[in-house]
């Protein structure tokens, strides 16, 4: 079901999100399959516990087994008898850049994924499905390779030292000046690894008496910062704005757990783009919140930088609101501009605070200067300084790659999580062996794919994820979508209810109401 | 040309089969070892339903036509002035 909502003017372009309901059927199968799997791994455990099979995993050693085990909970549980049976479609070694195609080398196991042993054939020319490479920046030629490359051999490739000492190059402020230029705040500040900047930053932020207001699904580094700055955390429904609400309420009304003190400060952390659901956040509405309670605002756009907006500023120009709303706004130069690292934008003060008290910019080396020269070529295309409308027509066709893939998927009658808009598209699988079997049957038809299951999701929503790029081609696409559907069909994986009427290329407008028949 | 296209279709449902009760991932000794206790359990169920069921029916009509003829028995009589 699509949900359209006008909320009181807030939103100027409809937000359509959907996560379809997991069918009853679909997941009692799934814990039929994870049941008989969880019986062979008792199985196989007790096996190897009395020496009938070889042990090939860890375990600890004959002088430690009277003290406290060390591999007996789930985790290593699920490692041993799940993880291991399904480990070929992950770590896969790829041998080119990972541009809209890649080369990958091909490996196979003679014991069932315990070892892998590389055959020598190098896979040529595989769909690249599962890179960040939004904007399509990451490329061996081009501007942003050479002007890379004049750097490299002006700056060399080592900093050896931080930010504070004797690490901080011209080519670093001219990237900080020019990144807040682009995303329209004061001053920003860059760091040389985005997992760094969220897990060191948020500690200098807040600490003990404050609070702290995560979404249910933030990713690690969010959820390691939080917890590392000793703040209360007080977790919300994702992207549920009723939820944020009531929590905002009763931390105003009652403050402090013991002492009823008000908190010293208040600070909502949200991403732009949830890169698991492919939901974008309800960033208006957030932005009310946030005023309406005088509490502050964590943007983290790791994923929506440079693949939202018209003209690719992120979920901020997206919805059309002013940067200036949000206090922190934090990114990462990762995914759409093909580089390493991540930013923080702000204002000057907050700017200044944190380049003397945060850890990164304390103890960790800066930025590689090819790498920030990468930066520097990328963000000047997208923005259009280079004098080509390169920059433009990426972020343009990203969003028409986006809309076009959607679509076809939710018509072929798979079930896609997310926001119509987001180029991150989760595809539903559920069951543990079709998991293993999408990825296999994806790379025999040469399209690489990233799947994705328990822990880093629910243990009974395993999904494929595709990444969108701007160097898809429309033939790429219509190839992926064509083995898509043929693997679909293969393994059954249409679970879809709602059959999507095929558009008949009219503008959606207000008028259009029942697109989908039940 | 129906044979072919039937053995098709008959592999594609014991793939399905193995997808969802995940013998897909299972070693050939574990796919024997599954394979034979889910067929040593069918078994068994027909069996029980081949020596039992006919008594339990029977038995069941019996029960049956006996409640139905006794109501019938208690409303005759009434209905007989």
């Amino acid at each position: 079901m699509n949900h359209i909502v006008h909320n009181g003017g807030l939103y100027k372009r409809p937000f359509n999100e959907a996560f379809e309901e997991t069918p009853m059927l679909v997941a009692v199968l799934t814990y039929v399959g994870y049941g008989v799997l969880t019986l062979f791994g008792y199985l196989r455990d007790f096996m190897r516990q009395w020496k009938i099979e070889k042990c090939q995993n860890a375990t600890e050693r004959e002088e430690q087994k009277d003290f406290v085990p060390l591999y007996q909970d789930f985790e290593n549980f699920y490692n041993r008898n799940l993880y291991m049976r399904i480990r070929d479609s992950w770590n896969r070694p790829i041998c080119s850049v990972p541009g809209a195609k890649v080369d990958m080398m091909e490996r196979i196991s003679h014991d069932y994924n315990w070892t892998f042993t590389y055959t020598g054939r190098v896979i040529k020319d595989i769909i690249n499905m599962g890179s960040y490479n939004y904007l399509g920046f990451a490329q061996k030629s081009g501007t942003c390779q050479e002007a890379a490359a004049k750097v490299l051999s002006q700056y060399g490739a080592g900093v050896c030292s931080t930010r504070q000492e004797m690490g901080n190059l011209d080519k670093h402020e001219e990237l900080e000046k020019l990144v807040a230029r682009f995303l329209g705040v004061e001053s920003a500040m860059a760091y040389g690894m985005g997992f760094a900047t969220n897990s060191m930053n948020i500690p200098a932020l807040v600490g003990k008496g404050c609070l702290i207001l995560s979404d249910e699904l933030n990713h690690a580094s969010l959820v390691l910062g939080a917890r590392l700055s000793g703040a209360t955390i007080r977790i919300f429904k994702h992207n549920n704005m009723q939820s944020l609400e009531k929590l905002l309420k009763d931390a105003i009304v009652h403050g402090q757990p013991r002492t009823r003190r008000p908190w010293k400060k208040i600070l909502i952390l949200v991403e732009g783009i949830y890169s698991m659901e492919g939901s974008i956040v309800r960033l208006p509405e957030v932005i009310a919140l946030k005023k309406k309670y005088k509490s502050y605002l964590y943007l983290d756009e790791a994923h929506s930088i440079g693949a939202l907006g018209p003209s690719g500023r992120g979920v901020v120009e997206y919805f059309g609101l002013n940067p200036e709303d949000v206090d922190v706004m934090m990114g990462t130069f990762t995914k759409s501009f093909g580089a390493a690292g991540g930013y923080i934008g702000g204002k000057k003060e907050l700017i200044d605070y944190l380049r003397t008290y945060s850890h990164s910019a304390v103890y960790a080396t800066s930025l590689s200067p090819p790498v920030v020269e990468q930066i520097i070529t990328s963000m000047k295309c997208i923005m259009g300084e280079d004098g080509t409308t390169v920059g433009k027509a990426r972020v343009q066709q990203l969003a028409e790659n986006t809309r076009y893939f959607r679509r076809r998927l939710k018509e072929m009658g798979f079930i896609i999580y997310g926001n119509e808009d987001s180029p991150v598209v989760p595809l539903m699988l559920y069951m543990p062996a079709k998991i293993g079997a999408f990825g296999r049957e994806m790379l025999k038809r040469n399209i690489g794919v990233v799947v994705v299951g328990f822990p880093a999701t629910p243990i009974i929503e395993s999904r494929a994820r595709f990444c969108l790029s701007a160097a898809h081609t429309k033939e790429m696409l219509d190839t992926a979508l064509k083995e898509i559907n043929e693997v679909g069909d293969l393994l059954q994986l249409k679970y879809s209810r709602h059959r999507l009427v095929p558009l008949l290329d009219r503008p959606f407008d207000e008028t259009t109401y029942e697109e989908t028949e039940d | 040309m129906d044979m072919k296209s039937l053995k098709s279709y008959l592999y594609w449902l014991y793939c399905q089969f193995e997808l969802i009760t995940c013998s897909y991932l299972m070693e050939p000794w574990e796919k024997v070892l599954f394979h034979s206790f889910n067929v040593a359990m069918l078994l068994a169920v027909l069996y029980s339903a081949y020596v039992f069921v006919p008594g339990h029916v029977s038995t069941a009509l019996q029960f049956l036509l006996h409640l139905f003829g006794k109501q019938q028995d208690n409303q005759h009589v009434p209905v007989v002035k």
